[in-house]
This record gives structure tokens, C-alpha cells and sequence, in this order.
């Protein structure tokens, strides 16, 4: 069963549309690459799956989006059950002003009162194994998360989802601020992280999407033109658009 | 006659530098008058003790424990109001006309001249409520007059917290609340430290607010409760300058320089913090 699918999701901002009619589904242990220029629509229908375009005044989304089978943009949705399941890596690394370690316990601590210290360890310990940052930062615990390089940073935002134990990440251009070699070491954590989670990166480098997603989805003007293996997209794509946007005639 | 555009460009600068120095003049010269007359004066006798034969020896003791407890009082009814009501602007409100006409009253709290709190604070907590002219009454009319300073001051401090700390936050599934105070109030306290601290500086060196609501004349003695009048610092220079004959000048400018040293020192340590906070902000 797909982990997310979206069902004819619209959405606007004030009058704007930003997505139309959108049906896509996302599968677990898979990496789905967004494509497509600059303001086509992929980092909104990225944030429509953690609900946080809900942060903008005068948003109208209507259509179906399903996490794990329940619709997730009803007014009841549990967003706070949401978010920790689907987790955000942003552009910009971006942790907290605070040390490494309540960076990553910082999860845990807002959903639960009176944890123990050492089941918070635990979880630090455990979260910067998975994003291969152990070794390196164990001794460093107490510093501030500041200091870290951009590449450290970004591997910290993603253990701090691993620590809320998400089972989606949502990557939006994660690797924008990284320098080639960083950026290939993530891809590669991307690769590991799979088997575990489900995980849509928004990017438009397309030479990323080609490289490291299972599956890919073009967009453009808040369309999803084509969405399919990636290896079909890339070699075979279906439509006029996509050919175009891939070869380079435009984006 | 060609113009010389270079002639006329130092002619414009020699003016502006002129401008500027006539700033720094008059506080330059009011610091070091006061510091040349009144620091003589200063001694441990003339800061502890009461004072005497009408205000014509003795100390300034009673003065400086009052202005203490008005700056205070006003800080205890100021801040937390204060900083609930900037939380408020900067985290919830949206743009609508309630909230514009909100922003327009704190601009216009802040326009308010300073002897029109002293009437409204009469009005309002002496004979209203009836609390009397009393360091309740002076404390809630300071307190009034300085909420604009720390509103603005709290409110730039949230807002200058960087908005993606909000989303992460809020992604990794922390409420709206817990967001503001886990993440955003943490690392704005240096500036609501700075704009409270700048504010209790201006509440200590207020004479009008006072005069009506909590100002003793002549009280040579420690306020015992909140509902005593009590002497202050500003009030006190005013008398012993204006409506005592033959007070020394060396006592006038020694409480001038108590007062003054009392505003600097507060301005200095908002000014330390907030280099401090400099420093350490990263991102």
C-alpha cells in the first residue's frame, strides 16, 4: 500500500493556483524525486504533507491527501501525531540554537514529560548512528549545534526526525547548501536511510533526482505531468514536457 | 563663478560633523558638571542616612530606597503584561483592524507626555480605586508609561528570533506554545532583557508620574507598606533645588550625580547584555 497518495489535490494561495489537481502515490522504502523549474508547485505539495503550509495566512487546499490510509487535511487530523511521522528536511540546515544533543532530544522532549536521561541517551546515541555522525560528534555532545559544518548540521536535522521516530522524511532541496562531495555523502545516507523510511526529495537538480530516487514526478505549473520509474522518465519520458524539461530546453 | 564641487563638499561635511558634535556637547558637559559638583558630595553618610533639618543635611537614604521600590513595582506590573501582550502581536495576531488599532495605541502609549500618566494615575489608582498616593499607585503610573518600551522592545526581540526555528520546531510536531517557549522565548530574553532594563531607567528618572500619585515632600523615614507615600530620587532633587531656600549646592548635585549615576548604570547594563547577545548570535 502506498505510504502517501494524493487524490485531485488543489490548492491555492489567495487566488493563485499552486497545485492542480494532483494525483500521486508514494511508496515505502522507495526515494521519490519531485522535479520541475523554479515556483512549479513541488515544495507546496511537499508541505501540504506535513501540513505546514497551514503557517500561511489565506491557503485553500481541497482534494485527499492519505498518510498510511487516513486523510490527513480534515479538520480533525491529528497534526501533532502527523508531523512526527512525517518529518521535514529543509533547504537550509537549520538546527536549533541549542547543543547537539538537546538538538536531537528536543522531539522527545516536547511529546513526553519526565523521560529518563538514559533512554535519552539512548535515543541520541541512536539517532547519530543512523546518520553516521557518532563516531565523529560523541565526545562533542555538549557543543552547540551551531558550530558544526553545513553538511554535519544537515546529517543532524535528519537524526533529529530519526529520533521522533518518523517514517517519512520530506527532503526539500537538502543538499542546496552542501558542496559535491557533501552532497554525495547525504545521497548515500539517503540510499541506507530507504530501507527504513519513506522519502520524497523535492530538488531540481536533476542530475540528483536521476542518481539517487527509485521513482520520479514532474512537475510544472503546479501540474504533475508525468510521474513514474525513474529510469522510464529519464530515458523514455512519455511526454512532450518532460522531454523538453530533462534535455535541458528549459528549467 | 564656477562652483568647485569639492569646496562645496567639504563645506557640507564641516556642517554635518558640526551637527554631530552638538549632540555629544550637552551630554558631555551635563556628565562632567555633574560628576565635577556632585561627586564631592558623595560620601557612605550622605547614600544611609535620613535627611535632616529639612532637607538641608543629611542623606538621600529615603530617596533612593523609594525610586527603588517604584522602579521596581513598575517592572513587577510592566513585564509580565508587557510581555504577554508582545508574545500576543508578534506570535498570534494577524493583520486585521483590531490588531492595527492595537499597534496604533502601544505608538501612541509611548507619545503620551509623561505629567499626563501623573494625572491619569491620580485619577485612576489614588481616587478611584483608592489606593491613595502610595507606592502602589506610583509604581502602576510608571508601570503604564514604560509597557510601550518593553511592548516594542519584547515584540522586536521575538520577531528577530529567525522564522525557519519556528517551522522546524512546529515540523518535529511542537505546538504553537511549546514552539514559543522552548525555541522562540530562550533566545529572545537578552532583548526583552535589554528593553526592560532601558525602560526601568526611564521609570527611575520620571519626576510627573509621580509628583501626584506616591511623591513625599519631606519624609524622613522607610515606606513600612505598598500604600505608604515614599520619597523618590527625581522628586527629591526637585524639591531641594526649587522649593527649599538655602539647601546646599554640594547636596543638590550629589543627588543630581545619584540619580544620573543610578539611569547610566541601568543604560550600561542594557548595553552589556545586549553586545553580549551580539556575540554570541550565529545565525
Amino acid at each position: 500500500m502506498a505510504k502517501i497518495s494524493t487524490e485531485k489535490l488543489n490548492l491555492w494561495y489567495g487566488n493563485f493556483q499552486a497545485l492542480l489537481d494532483v494525483n500521486a502515490s508514494f511508496e515505502p522504502n522507495r526515494i521519490t524525486a519531485i522535479i520541475g523549474p523554479s515556483g512549479c508547485g513541488k515544495s507546496t505539495m511537499l508541505r501540504v504533507f506535513n501540513r505546514m503550509n497551514d503557517l500561511i495566512e489565506n491557503v485553500k487546499t481541497t482534494g485527499k491527501v492519505l498518510v498510511d490510509g487516513i486523510d490527513i487535511l480534515g479538520l480533525d487530523a491529528d497534526l501533532v501525531k502527523l508531523r512526527k511521522e512525517v518529518g521535514m528536511v529543509f533547504q537550509r540546515p537549520n538546527p536549533f540554537p541549542l547543543s547537539i544533543y538537546e538538538n536531537i532530544v528536543f522531539g522527545e522532549r516536547v511529546h513526553a514529560e519526565n523521560i529518563r536521561r538514559d533512554k535519552l541517551d539512548e535515543t541520541v546515541e541512536m539517532s547519530l548512528k543512523s546518520v553516521l555522525l557518532w563516531d565523529e560528534l560523541k565526545d562533542r555532545l555538549k557543543e552547540s549545534a551551531l558550530r558544526l559544518s553545513l553538511e554535519q548540521k544537515q546529517r543532524l536535522c535528519i537524526a533529529r526526525l530519526i529520533a521522533v521516530k518518523s517514517d517519512v522524511l520530506l527532503m526539500d532541496e537538502p543538499c542546496s547548501t552542501l558542496d559535491p562531495q557533501a552532497t554525495a555523502r547525504i545521497e548515500e545516507l539517503m540510499r541506507e536511510l530507504k530501507n527504513s523510511y519513506t522519502i520524497i526529495i523535492v530538488t531540481h537538480n536533476m542530475q540528483q533526482a536521476a542518481r539517487v530516487s527509485d521513482d520520479t514526478g514532474f512537475m510544472l505549473l503546479g501540474e504533475l505531468v508525468e510521474f513514474g520509474k525513474t529510469q522510464e522518465i529519464f530515458t523514455a519520458p512519455k511526454d512532450k514536457r518532460t522531454e523538453d524539461y530533462i534535455t535541458g530546453r528549459y528549467g | 563663478m564656477k562652483r568647485n564641487p569639492h569646496r562645496t563638499q567639504n563645506i557640507a561635511f564641516f556642517f554635518l560633523l558640526l551637527a554631530t558634535l552638538l549632540i555629544v556637547v550637552p551630554v558631555g558637559l551635563i556628565v562632567v558638571i555633574i560628576i565635577q559638583k556632585g561627586f564631592p558630595a558623595i560620601n557612605w553618610q550622605f547614600l544611609s542616612d535620613m535627611p535632616r533639618q529639612g532637607m538641608r543635611a543629611g542623606g538621600i537614604f529615603p530617596a533612593i530606597v523609594g525610586t527603588i521600590y517604584l522602579v521596581a513595582g513598575a517592572i513587577i506590573f510592566a513585564l509580565p503584561i508587557g510581555l504577554l501582550a508582545a508574545i500576543y502581536l508578534s506570535e498570534y495576531s494577524r493583520d486585521n483592524p483590531l490588531n492595527r488599532i492595537i499597534k496604533l495605541a502601544i505608538v501612541n502609549l509611548a507619545g503620551v507626555p509623561s505629567v499626563v500618566y501623573g494625572l491619569f494615575g491620580l485619577a485612576l489608582f489614588v481616587i478611584f480605586f483608592k489606593f491613595g498616593a502610595s507606592i502602589l499607585s506610583g509604581s502602576l503610573t510608571l508601570g503604564i508609561m514604560i509597557l510601550p518600551i518593553v511592548i516594542t522592545t519584547s515584540r522586536e526581540a521575538l520577531e528577530s528570533v529567525p522564522q525557519s526555528f519556528r517551522e522546524v520546531s512546529l515540523s518535529l510536531g511542537a505546538s504553537k506554545w511549546q514552539t514559543i517557549r522552548h525555541i522562540v522565548l530562550p533566545n529572545a530574553i537578552p532583548g526583552i532583557l535589554t528593553g526592560t532594563i532601558l525602560g526601568l531607567g526611564r521609570a527611575a528618572g520620571e519626576t510627573a508620574p509621580i509628583l501626584f500619585t506616591v511623591a513625599a515632600f519631606y519624609l524622613p523615614q522607610l515606606p513600612k507598606s505598598i500604600f505608604d507615600q515614599a520619597m523618590a530620587l527625581p522628586y527629591h532633587l526637585y524639591v531641594i533645588s526649587t522649593q527649599v531656600p538655602n539647601v546646599d549646592e554640594k547636596i543638590r548635585y550629589g543627588t543630581a550625580f545619584v540619580l544620573l549615576a543610578l539611569v547610566l548604570f541601568m543604560n550600561l547594563m542594557a548595553i552589556i547584555i545586549r553586545t553580549k547577545f551580539r556575540k554570541k548570535k550565529k545565525w
